[in-house]
């Protein structure tokens, strides 16, 4: 049997980005809410919440990009270039949340410009990623594998959204993770925050489910042709059930169903991108079969994969085990 | 003016690569050290060890924090800035930088979160793993982006179709023939870089009267560890040289400003190199010792500069250079660890004296030493980024000069703001120094007899 090692691969890099989003989400998401918290007590026990994980969250980026080189350096080598601006920008800003993690601990009592790192960091970061999604999901020009367009070409007023939605949605993450991990005054503050962050990202989920197809012929026909409509149909239909799972779990204080509902949220968006996309890795031209590395160069990887992988998944299940539990005003680990 | 991608990029590459290695230098071996504090801790019960371990490990997460958001970057960077390279070398040393994100970058940054923060939530064996699982993680990561940088130096196990590097033999690619030694020297060079700062912070407490009993405890262990490293990393590194001289020849002319090979080549002292002239200016040479100490025969010959065609040669002045910036320190490394550990063994090193005063300020030795060693390597390799396959011009990205020159001044402002607070807030916790640790009993309360043994512990040393 002939294993299709470019689709493998492409679901690898699929799964590291969203655990990336997902993971790296709440965290990110929890500095963009930096501002709300006026006081320095929230703000301890917010950056308290993710402290010891951030750095392992932020490892599935390294992941994501190093695997993209790995399994499609033609990808990596069009998308790079072509994204320079958002990426840089996205780096600049996580280099500034990352020191604020510790350095803001060493320099109190005067740690406000590290308040301001830290929600800045976050802020840009979440920002540039979804300007990076956009300018994807919008198109690189291409000539002869190579990119063959100017630096700004992913500006556009769709790629802005979609970095605004990510801004949102990552807060809504970080929102709902704060309700399930704090306990205290921020803890009801944390569920007035989520609910209007949440109709935001069903604004934006809904604006680019209108937006893309309208754009797109490529969308709409995958979409909207016989039979895929019927195969399709629950995507919308659960995005509702999530929805209601978060609303009515922050209202009953339940711990964990707005958070993971939030989870949902997101998993479905990116199946939902997936599903638009596949198998364009760089619309609208390069598939993931014409950038595929060497078939050499992806079996050599995915052996190291099978075994590792889950590896990496223990030991991260067991760091957050360890960690588990809510964190009071006043608590922390350092 | 047209601005020149090329060169902003190289600047770009080294600029951001040379603050990375920084960090990864300190906390390889400090991560090393920590692990070594919390096992004798653990082995002898002495609280002492449990807090000279707690405060390096301040240390280190500062450290550690800087190291990895600026290694971040050149992953990205390999995309943004080389990606005619990416795409000719992806398939070879793709995989390589895969291996160390999933064998070292996520052991790292997973078990850090307990080493940094699991003191008073697991037990003190689990606590002392995961220190020393960190210490594994950064030597692994070590292994591997070595491995892809040594393949670039000299690559092997690939065949090239279409101007595409294919892998054919990946124990071959993995341990390229400059591979071991480099390895070796560069984990010697980072525990050798944080032996010398342990050594200079213990200096300075025990020159200010403070926390004695934890400065004598770091210098000894440091000048301990320090007198068997520096004069093995002399071997090691000669070993290298040996080796670069095999697989790269020219790299070697110019680390020793080697012009003419038909004659037995001297060992250049000082000299100003003219790559125009072909010649050295000033020139303060000892005759054949390169020679010997290249091919370790006084008569023998090895390729000199004029031997290469000009576009194949490396910038001879700054490789002539840092390579004897490196050298030099080597050797007052060796001098300095002897002679402290001399003065050890017969019973005076504790004394106020120019020794003391010296040792306080040896801190940065090691990081000048790992500069001024990789500009060698790198800059040597030159004009070649990956050696026969493919020219720095050649692996360049389509991006305008406007982009990366722009990036590259952002860059450097950010670095420069996170440098300085981060050694600014260093500096601050080494002034505090190491503090005795009361743990939490309300966080531990399934150990009641752990934590009752570690109160009666802090009252008895309280009362010593
Ligand atoms: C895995 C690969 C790798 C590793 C471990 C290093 N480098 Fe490197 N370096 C490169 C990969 C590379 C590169 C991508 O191949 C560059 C970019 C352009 C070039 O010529 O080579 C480069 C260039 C480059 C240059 C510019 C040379 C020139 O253009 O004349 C300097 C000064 C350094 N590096 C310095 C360092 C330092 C201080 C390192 C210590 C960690 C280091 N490099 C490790
Ligand atoms: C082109 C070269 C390099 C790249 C692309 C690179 C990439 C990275 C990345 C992405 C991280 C962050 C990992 C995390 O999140 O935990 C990192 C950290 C690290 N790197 Fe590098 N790196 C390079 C050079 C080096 C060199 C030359 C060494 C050592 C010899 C090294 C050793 C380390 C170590 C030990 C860490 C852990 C963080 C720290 O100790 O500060 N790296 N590197
Ligand atoms: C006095 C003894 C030493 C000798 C003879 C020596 C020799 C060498 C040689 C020949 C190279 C290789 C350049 C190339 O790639 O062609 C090198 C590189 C290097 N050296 Fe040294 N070295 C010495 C001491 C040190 C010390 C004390 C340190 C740091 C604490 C150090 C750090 C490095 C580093 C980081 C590199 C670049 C990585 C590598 O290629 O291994 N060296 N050295």
């Amino acid at each position: 049997m002939e294993l299709d090692l470019p689709l493998i691969w492409a679901g690898i890099i699929g799964l590291a980005v969203i655990l990336y989003v997902v993971l790296d989400g709440f965290d990110l998401g929890c500095g963009i809410l930096f501002p709300f918290a006026k006081e320095e007590r929230d703000r301890d026990q917010m950056m308290n919440s993710v402290a010891p994980f951030w750095d392992g969250n932020e490892t599935w980026l390294i992941l994501g990009g190093g695997g993209l080189w790995v399994a499609f350096p033609a990808a990596y080598a069009i998308i790079m270039p072509a994204l320079y601006v958002p990426v840089i920008v996205m780096l600049l800003a996580l280099i500034f949340r990352g020191v604020a993690f510790e350095f803001r601990w060493v320099a109190k009592p005067n740690h406000q410009a590290w308040d301001l790192a830290f929600w800045l960091g976050s802020t840009v970061a979440a920002f540039a990623q979804g300007v990076i999604l956009g300018g994807m999901l919008h198109g690189i020009r291409t000539e002869d594998n190579a990119f063959a367009g100017g630096a700004f070409d992913w500006l556009s007023p769709f790629a802005i959204m979609c970095g605004l939605g990510v801004v949102a949605g990552y807060a809504l993450l970080g929102a709902t993770w704060l309700h399930m991990r704090v306990s205290g005054p921020l803890e009801r503050r944390s569920a007035d925050w989520a609910r209007p962050l949440l109709l935001a990202m069903l604004a934006f989920i809904l604006v680019v489910s209108v937006w893309t197809p309208l754009q797109y012929d490529r969308i709409a026909e995958r979409w909207f042709s016989w039979p895929n409509l019927l195969y399709l149909s629950p995507v919308p239909v659960l995005t509702v059930v999530l929805a209601a799972v978060i609303w009515v779990g922050l209202d009953r204080r339940n711990a964990a169903a707005p958070f993971l509902g939030s989870v949902g949220l997101f998993i479905l968006s990116f199946a939902g991108l997936a599903i638009s996309n596949f198998p364009y890795l760089v619309p609208p031209d390069i598939t993931i079969w014409d950038a595929a590395a060497a078939p050499a160069s992806q079996m050599f990887l995915l052996v190291a994969v099978v075994i590792l992988l889950p590896v990496v998944l223990g030991y991260t299940v067991f760091v957050y085990y360890t960690f588990r539990g809510r964190i009071g005003p006043g608590e922390g680990y350092h | 003016m047209e601005l020149d991608p090329l060169i902003l990029a190289r600047v770009q590459f080294a600029f951001t690569i040379s603050f990375h290695i920084i960090f990864p230098a300190f906390t390889i071996g400090l991560s090393a050290w920590i692990a070594t504090l919390l096992g004798i801790s653990l082995w002898t019960g002495d609280p002492h060890y449990r807090d000279l371990a707690q405060f390096w490990t301040k240390i280190f997460a500062v450290s550690f924090a800087m190291g990895v958001v600026s290694g971040i970057v050149l992953t990205y960077q390999f995309g943004t800035n080389w990606s005619a390279f990416s795409l000719a070398a992806g398939n070879v040393i793709g995989p390589l930088i895969g291996l160390e994100v999933l064998t070292a970058f996520f052991l790292e940054a997973s078990f850090l979160g307990i080493m940094l923060f699991g003191r008073d939530r697991v037990s003190p064996q689990l606590h002392f793993a995961s220190a020393v699982l960190v210490a594994i993680g950064t030597a692994i990561s070590a292994f591997w982006i070595l491995s892809a940088n040594s393949w670039m130096q000299y690559p092997a196990g690939h065949e090239v179709r279409d101007g595409i590097a294919y892998p054919v033999d990946w124990w071959q690619i993995i341990f390229s023939p400059t591979f071991h030694w480099r390895f070796v020297h560069m984990l010697i060079a980072a525990y050798i870089t944080t032996g010398f700062v342990v050594l200079a912070v213990g200096a300075r407490f025990w020159l200010k009267g403070k926390h004695l009993i934890e400065a004598e405890t770091m210098m000894k262990m440091a000048l301990g560890i320090l007198v068997v490293l520096t004069p093995v990393q002399a071997v090691v590194g000669d070993f290298h040289g040996l080796n670069t001289l095999e697989h790269q020849p020219a790299k070697i002319a110019g680390m020793e400003a080697h012009w003419d090979g038909n004659h037995p080549a001297p060992l250049v002292l000082f000299a100003i190199p003219d790559e125009e002239a072909e010649m050295n200016r000033f020139e303060l040479a000892i005759p054949k010792l390169g020679s010997l100490i290249l091919k370790h025969d006084l008569n023998a010959t090895f390729p000199g500069l004029k031997q290469f065609a000009p576009e194949d040669r490396p910038p001879v002045l700054p490789i002539f250079i840092s390579f004897r910036v490196m050298v030099g320190i080597g050797l007052v490394m060796i001098a300095l660890s002897v002679i402290g550990a001399f003065k050890w063994w017969r019973g005076h090193l504790f004394r106020p004296g120019w020794l003391m005063q010296i040792f306080a300020w040896t801190w940065p030795l090691g990081f000048i030493a790992v500069l001024a060693g990789w500009i060698t390597t790198e800059i040597g390799r030159q004009p070649w980024v990956a050696t026969g396959l493919m020219r720095t011009e050649d692996a360049l990205s389509p991006v305008g000069g406007v982009a990366v020159l722009v990036s590259l001044v952002l860059f450097v402002l950010v670095y420069a703001v996170i440098f300085v607070s981060g050694g600014y807030y260093i500096n601050r916790l080494l002034e505090k120094g190491p503090v005795r640790h009361i743990p939490k009993e309300d966080l531990r309360p399934t150990r009641p007899m752990a934590a009752a043994k570690d109160a009666g512990r802090i009252a008895l040393s309280a009362g010593e």
